[in-house]
C-alpha cells in the first residue's frame, strides 16, 4: 500500500479505486456511506474520531481515504454529499465517486470542495498509516514501514511497534522493529533504556543505526552512555571496513579471474608449448566476436546465445589456432624471438581483418538478464552476480584445462613432448599432431576467454591489445609452464591492482602492478612456480 | 673513419650518400617551383623524420642484431628524449601560448597549476635540455640493465619486461598528474634556439642535423662493433655461457651496450619531435618498439645500414599507404613481419650479400 503512494496520475487512482471498491463489498456500502456522510460533516476535532473509528472497522480503506487527504485529493460533492478522488480540480477533469467507482466530469469547479485537515491530523495519519504498514501481510512491506519509521519516537506509536515486535515471528522483521525502538528509546531519559538502545545499535548494520549513535554523541557528550556509545560507533566502523574490505576482495577476485581467463590460454601456447604467440589477444578479439556474430544470428534467445557462444568461440578461434600453428609457427619452432615477431604481424592482420569486416567501431554485446543483478548479504555488503558467474566460469574453465592436461590422452602426449621431443617420437608419438592440438587448444580457451570478456568491455579490434600484456604478465609472474602458478598470479594480481586502487587511483595502481613484476622478474626469474628438473634447463 | 668503413660496402654508400644529401637538399629546395627537380620544404621535413626513426633503427639493431636482446621497448628511450626536448620547446613558447602565461606552459594553467613542478625547472635553456636528453633514456636504460642483466633474465622474458616498462611508461605519461600533458602531450611549439620552427631554413637546418646524427651514430656503433670490445659483444650474443666461462664480465658488456643504444634513441627522439611538432604518451605504445624491430629485420640484422634502410624504406611505405590505401597498410605490415622472418631470416641486404657471394 505504501508503494501506491509513488504511483501518480490515473494508474495511482485506478489502482486504489478498484481495492476500495473491493473492500467495499467486504464492508458493505451502507458501512462506507455512514464513515463518508460524517466525515463530510466532521469539523476539525471530530474528523480524529471518525478516521479513528473508520481505521478500526476497515483498515484498508480508512488508509487509503488518510494517504488521499494527505495527498489533497480527496473532495466532496457539496449537494451530492458524497466524496470523490480529484486529482486535478479543474473544469473538465475527471472526478471518481468512491462509493460506486463511478468517473464524472466536473462541470463547475465549485461543486467540489476538498475535506481539508490540519497538521495535527496529518502526524496523526502518517502515523496510522506506519502503523498499518507495519501489519501488512507481506515482511517486505512489514520491513519498509519499520524503516520509513526509523527516528520516529512518538510513544504510543512505539508502544504499538513494541507490542508488535512480541508478537513477531520474522527474523528480520524483528530486527528490523528493534531498530526503530532502539533509535527511539536513545531518546529516553531512562538510563538503562538508552544503554540496552545503544548495544542493539551496536549490532546493527542499517546506516540508520550509525547515524543515530553519532546524534547521540553529538548532543550528548557528556553523557555517561557516551563512551559506550563510542565504542558501538566503532565497532559499526570496524564491520563497514571490514565488509569493504569483502567486496574490494571480491573485485580483486573478479578482475583476477579475467586474468586468469585471458592468460591461461597462453599458459598452454606459451607455457607449455614455448611458443610466444602474439597473435593472442587476437584470439580472445575472435572470441568476443564470434559471440557478437551469434547474438546477431539469435536476436530473441539472448539469454540462450551466451551458452551457445562458448563452444562456438572455442571452434572458431580453436581453427584459427590450428590454421596459425600449421601455416607460421610449425616452421619457427627453437627461434622464441622470429616466432614473437612471425605471430605479431599476424595480430596486426586480423586486427585489420576484423577493422575491415565489422568496422572500426565497437561493437556491444547484450548481457542476458541472467547475468545481472545484486545478491544482497546485508546492508552494508552486495555482490554483482555477473561478476559471481564471472569467477565460476574461470574455475570452471581451469580445472576443466588442468584435467585435460592431467588426465586425457592428449595431455600426456602434450607434456611429453614438451619435455623431450625426440624422446617423445621414439616412443610412437605424432609429435606434429600433438602441436596442432596443443595450440589448437590454447587458442579455442583464448576464445573462450573472448565470451566472457565481450560481457565486460567493448568487443572491438583494439581489445586484443589490451589484454596481451597482461596476459603474458600472468603467464611469466605464475611461472611458465605451470597452470597452478597461472591461477595464482592471475587471482593475486588482480587482488593487488583492486587493493591499491582507492589508494593510488585504477591507472597508477596498474602502472605500481607492472613494476612489481618487473622486479618480481628480477628476483626470481623464472616466476612464482618454477618448472623443476632437466627440461627446464634449455 | 676510413678505417672504420674498410670492409663496409654498406656503410661507404650509406655515409657517401647521407653527406650528398646534406649538400644536395638544400640547394634543390632553393630551386624554383616549377622544376621538376624542386623538393618541397614538406618534404624534407619527412624525409629529416626518416632519418632520425633510421636512427632508432640504428641503436635498436646494435642491441638486438650484435648483443642478442630482443628488445621491445626501445621506443620508451626515443620518446623519453623526444619529451625532454619537447619541454625546452614548450619553454620556449614563453607568453605566447593560449594563456599568454609567460611561466606556466598552457596546459599546466588549463590545469590550474601555480608554479612549474621541479622536474621542469630549468628546461628554458637548450644546454640542460640537450643533456637531458641523453641522460634521461641513459639512466633509466642503465637502470633496468642492471637489474635486468645482474639477475641474468634473457631471452623471451627480458623481452616481455621491456615491453611492460614502455607500457607502464605510457600509462604513466597519460596522467595529467605527471605534469607531461597527459593525453595531449606537448605541441604547439614555435621557436628552437631562437629560430622559428615554421621556417624553410630552421626545417633544412633540423634535416642536416638528422642527418649528422645519423652519419655519428653510425659511425659510432660500428666502431663499437669493430673494436675488440665489439667482438665480446658478439661473443656474448652467439655464446652467453662460454663468453662467461672465458671471463668476460657479461654483464658490464650488456650494460654498456644496452644504455649507450638508449642514449642514441634519446638523441633520435629528440631530433625527431621538432620536425614532427608533437609528441605525446602514445610514442610509448608497444607497438612502435616492436614496429622497429621489423624494420630492422627486413633491412637485415647486424648489419646496421640495413637498419638503416629498413627504417627509411618501410616509413616511406607507412607514410604512402596510410594516405593511399590505409586499410592495406596494417595487411601489409603484418605480412611482411611473417615473409621476412619465414623467409628472409637475414633480411634484404642479406639477400644482396648472398649474390654477392655468388
Amino acid at each position: 500500500m505504501l508503494y501506491l503512494r509513488l504511483k501518480k496520475g490515473l494508474y495511482w487512482g485506478m489502482g486504489c479505486l478498484l481495492m476500495l471498491l473491493a473492500t467495499l463489498t467486504q464492508a458493505g456500502e451502507a458501512e462506507f456511506i455512514a464513515h463518508e456522510q460524517a466525515l463530510i460533516k466532521a469539523k476539525f476535532e471530530q474528523k480524529e474520531q471518525i478516521m479513528a473509528a473508520w481505521y478500526a472497522a476497515d483498515t484498508q480503506q480508512a488508509v487509503e481515504l488518510m494517504e488521499m487527504m494527505l495527498a489533497s485529493q480527496l473532495y466532496y460533492h457539496k449537494k451530492e454529499k458524497r466524496l470523490y478522488k480529484v486529482i486535478d480540480a479543474s473544469k473538465g477533469a475527471v472526478a471518481d465517486r468512491l462509493s460506486d467507482g463511478e468517473s464524472v466530469t466536473i462541470t463547475k469547479k465549485r461543486d467540489f470542495k476538498r475535506v481539508s485537515i490540519n497538521n495535527y491530523l496529518r502526524t496523526l495519519f502518517r502515523q496510522y498509516i506506519a502503523k498499518a504498514g507495519l501489519t501488512a501481510a507481506e515482511p517486505e512491506q512489514r520491513i519498509a514501514a519499520a524503516e520509513a519509521m526509523v527516528g520516529n519516537t512518538d510513544p504510543d506509536l512505539m508502544a504499538t511497534v513494541a507490542g508488535l515486535r512480541a508478537q513477531e515471528t520474522n527474523a528480520d522483521v524483528q530486527s528490523a522493529f528493534d531498530l526503530v525502538l532502539a533509535v527511539a528509546n536513545l531518546q529516553s531519559a531512562d538510563a538503562s533504556q538508552q544503554q540496552a538502545a545503544i548495544e542493539t545499535l551496536g549490532d546493527s548494520l542499517q546506516p540508520a543505526a550509525l547515524n543515530a549513535l553519532k546524534q547521540f554523541l553529538a548532543s550528548n557528550p557528556e553523557s555517561d552512555l557516551a563512551p559506550i556509545a563510542s565504542k558501538a560507533v566503532d565497532s559499526i566502523n570496524g564491520k563497514i571496513d571490514f565488509y569493504n574490505g569483502v567486496e574490494t576482495l571480491y573485485f580483486g577476485l573478479s578482475l583476477g579471474s579475467v586474468l586468469v581467463l585471458a592468460g591461461i590460454g597462453l599458459a598452454i601456447t606459451f607455457g607449455v608449448m614455448g611458443v610466444i604467440n602474439m597473435a593472442h589477444g587476437e584470439l580472445i578479439m575472435i572470441g568476443a566476436y564470434t559471440t557478437y556474430v551469434i547474438q546477431l544470428l539469435m536476436p530473441n534467445h539472448i539469454g540462450w546465445s551466451l551458452l551457445v557462444a562458448v563452444p562456438a568461440a572455442f571452434v572458431v578461434s580453436g581453427l584459427v589456432g590450428i590454421l596459425l600453428e600449421r601455416g607460421v609457427i610449425r616452421f619457427l619452432y627453437g627461434r622464441p624471438l622470429e616466432t614473437l615477431l612471425a605471430t605479431f604481424g599476424i595480430s596486426l592482420i586480423l586486427q585489420q581483418a576484423v577493422r575491415s569486416i565489422f568496422s572500426p567501431l565497437n561493437r556491444s554485446v547484450e548481457t542476458p538478464s541472467w547475468m545481472s543483478g545484486l545478491i544482497e548479504i546485508n546492508p552494508l555488503l552486495s555482490l554483482t552476480q555477473s561478476r559471481m558467474y564471472i569467477i565460476a566460469f574461470c574455475l570452471l574453465i581451469f580445472f576443466l584445462l588442468l584435467a585435460i592436461m592431467k588426465r586425457t590422452r592428449l595431455g600426456l602426449q602434450v607434456r611429453a613432448v614438451s619435455q623431450n621431443r625426440n624422446m617423445a617420437r621414439a616412443m610412437g608419438v605424432r609429435s606434429e599432431w600433438v602441436d596442432a592440438l596443443t595450440f589448437g587448444l590454447g587458442s579455442g580457451v583464448a576464445g573462450i576467454a573472448g565470451v566472457a570478456l565481450s560481457q565486460l568491455t567493448n568487443v572491438g579490434p583494439n581489445m586484443g591489445q589490451a589484454y596481451i600484456i597482461d596476459s603474458f604478465m600472468v603467464v611469466v609472474f605464475g611461472g611458465v609452464g605451470n597452470l597452478w602458478g597461472t591461477l595464482v598470479a592471475g587471482l593475486s594480481l588482480g587482488v593487488a591492482n583492486k587493493l591499491l586502487e582507492p589508494w593510488a587511483g585504477a591507472v597508477l595502481a596498474k602502472i605500481l602492478v607492472l613494476i612489481f613484476i618487473i622486479l618480481f622478474i628480477q628476483k626470481r626469474p623464472r616466476g612464482l612456480f618454477p618448472q623443476r628438473g632437466r627440461a627446464a634447463e634449455d | 673513419m676510413i678505417r672504420l668503413l674498410d670492409q663496409d660496402r654498406g656503410g661507404k654508400w650509406l655515409i657517401g650518400s647521407l653527406l650528398l644529401a646534406i649538400v644536395l637538399v638544400p640547394i634543390l629546395n632553393s630551386l624554383p617551383e616549377s622544376s621538376s627537380l624542386h623538393i618541397p620544404t614538406y618534404s624534407i621535413s619527412l624525409l629529416g623524420k626518416y632519418l632520425t626513426l633510421a636512427l632508432l633503427a640504428v641503436a635498436v639493431d646494435l642491441v638486438w642484431g650484435y648483443l642478442g636482446i630482443l628488445t621491445l621497448g626501445h621506443a620508451a628511450f626515443f620518446a623519453l628524449g623526444g619529451y625532454a626536448m619537447g619541454m625546452y620547446l614548450m619553454r620556449q613558447i614563453g607568453d605566447r601560448g593560449v594563456y599568454g602565461n609567460p611561466d606556466l606552459p598552457d596546459f599546466m594553467v588549463f590545469l590550474n597549476w601555480q608554479e612549474l613542478p621541479w622536474f621542469w625547472q630549468g628546461f628554458d635553456q637548450f644546454w640542460l635540455a640537450a643533456i637531458m636528453v641523453m641522460l634521461v633514456p641513459g639512466i633509466l636504460a642503465f637502470v633496468f640493465g642492471f637489474l635486468a642483466f645482474r639477475s641474468r633474465v634473457s631471452g623471451v622474458y627480458l623481452s616481455i619486461i621491456t615491453q611492460a616498462m614502455t607500457f607502464a611508461l605510457m600509462l604513466a605519461f597519460y596522467r595529467n598528474e605527471m605534469g607531461f600533458g597527459g593525453n595531449n602531450g606537448l605541441t604547439d611549439f614555435k621557436d628552437i634556439l631562437g629560430f622559428s620552427l615554421q621556417s624553410d631554413q630552421t626545417k633544412i637546418g633540423l634535416f642536416i642535423a638528422s642527418a649528422i646524427a645519423l652519419i655519428i651514430g653510425y659511425l659510432l656503433c660500428r666502431a663499437i662493433t669493430t673494436s675488440r670490445a665489439g667482438r665480446a659483444v658478439v661473443a656474448v650474443r652467439d655464446g652467453e655461457s662460454r663468453a662467461r666461462f672465458m671471463g668476460y664480465r657479461v654483464e658490464n658488456i650488456k650494460l654498456w651496450v644496452f644504455t649507450f643504444s638508449a642514449v642514441l634513441a634519446g638523441v633520435a627522439g629528440a631530433l625527431y619531435v621538432p620536425q614532427v611538432g608533437i609528441i605525446n604518451p602514445n610514442e610509448f605504445s608497444p607497438i612502435n618498439s616492436i614496429e622497429v624491430v621489423v624494420w630492422v629485420a627486413v633491412g637485415g640484422r647486424a648489419t646496421l645500414y640495413g637498419a638503416v634502410l629498413g627504417g627509411i624504406v618501410i616509413n616511406y611505405a607507412k607514410s604512402y599507404f596510410t594516405v593511399e590505401l590505409p586499410d592495406v597498410w596494417l595487411f601489409a605490415l603484418g605480412g611482411l613481419f611473417v615473409l621476412v622472418t619465414l623467409l628472409l631470416p637475414r633480411g634484404v641486404t642479406g639477400l644482396l650479400k648472398r649474390k654477392e657471394v655468388e
